[in-house]
């Protein structure tokens, strides 16, 4: 069964990267953009045939590890 | 005699720096791989600088889960000394000592040089030894020393003077103009509220012999010793 994560900086966290990214798009003729924001993605294969059982595992290591809840909300999709 | 352990990352580059300077104060220091489960007796436990784990991740992760971290986690609520340095302030931060966030630099820029900062409470075991005011030059070496909290924690820092240094110029002036990375008012180093846990983004290591550079960071193990 496989999760994807991703993690994105809170609303109110400075998003340097993505401004440049942001920046760079524009200088190069990208028209109407309004605002990038840069995240992280992970996919992530479990043995496990319940999808409530590998969703909660997954929530525990983005709560563990993968995410930094200070400053960055996480979204688990199974795909 | 005090005794000190410097704990070594896969990554860590400023370990044997620390080493030195506490050796040259007369510490009894041992260097601890993070793959133990035991601490020796320490009276101050360093984190030291570098890039634990190549910073895969985010700076400090992946070090904040390593085996001696739940040692170094249970001294320090128990009120041992901890001391944070660079990626080790990012380590204390990951792991939860420490509150806030250390994010990329605002200038997106790995930033090495020599800055200022100013000694804005000496009222502790890390800075007993300074003046208040004092103007420090010391050395910043990283990618993400841009300090982030939340409005409440950021108002508990400023009024518990949990706020040891902040950046600023050579006149002392904290600014826009003197702040380096970003770092919201210029916060430099913060304490944990018992204010025996220590994490700074400057060097203090590198400025403790007059051979190399100054001896501005000297006064910082002095004062652990006080």
């Amino acid at each position: 069964m496989k999760f994807a994560v991703t993690i994105t900086l809170k609303k109110d966290v400075l998003d340097p990267q993505g401004k440049v990214v942001g920046q760079t798009l524009k200088n190069i003729g990208i028209e109407n953009l309004n605002s990038i924001r840069q995240g992280k993605f992970f996919e992530i294969d479990l043995d496990e045939s319940d999808t409530a059982s590998g969703e909660a595992k997954v929530r525990k290591m983005c709560e563990k590890l993968l995410a930094n809840q200070i400053i960055e909300d996480f979204q688990i999709k199974k795909i | 005699m005090m005794k000190s352990s410097v704990i070594v990352f896969p990554g860590s580059n400023c370990d044997r720096d620390v080493a030195v300077a506490l050796k040259k104060l007369q510490f009894k220091n041992s260097m601890i791989w993070h793959k133990e489960t035991e601490l020796p007796k320490s009276d101050l436990i360093v984190l030291p600088g570098g890039f634990s784990y190549g910073d895969y991740l985010r700076s400090g992760a992946i070090a904040a889960k390593s085996n001696i971290l739940s040692e170094v986690i249970s001294a320090g609520k128990k009120g041992s000394l901890i001391l944070g340095i660079c990626n080790g302030f990012q380590i204390l931060i990951e792991c939860g000592l420490l509150k806030g966030a250390l994010l990329r630099n605002s200038g997106l820029k790995f930033i090495s040089k020599d800055i200022q900062v100013k000694i804005l409470s000496n009222k502790s075991k890390f800075f007993n030894k300074y003046k208040l005011d004092e103007i420090l030059k010391l050395n910043i070496a990283h990618n993400e020393g841009n300090y982030f909290t939340s409005k409440e924690h950021l108002d508990e820092l400023e009024d518990n003077e949990l706020i040891p240094i902040k950046y600023c110029d050579e006149n002392g002036n904290i600014n826009l103009k003197s702040n380096p990375n970003g770092s919201i008012n210029n916060i430099a180093g913060i304490f944990n509220n018992k204010k025996n846990i220590l994490g700074m983004m400057p060097h203090p290591e590198r400025m403790s012999d007059k051979i190399l550079s100054n001896e501005s960071g000297l006064g910082l193990f002095l004062s652990l010793m006080n």
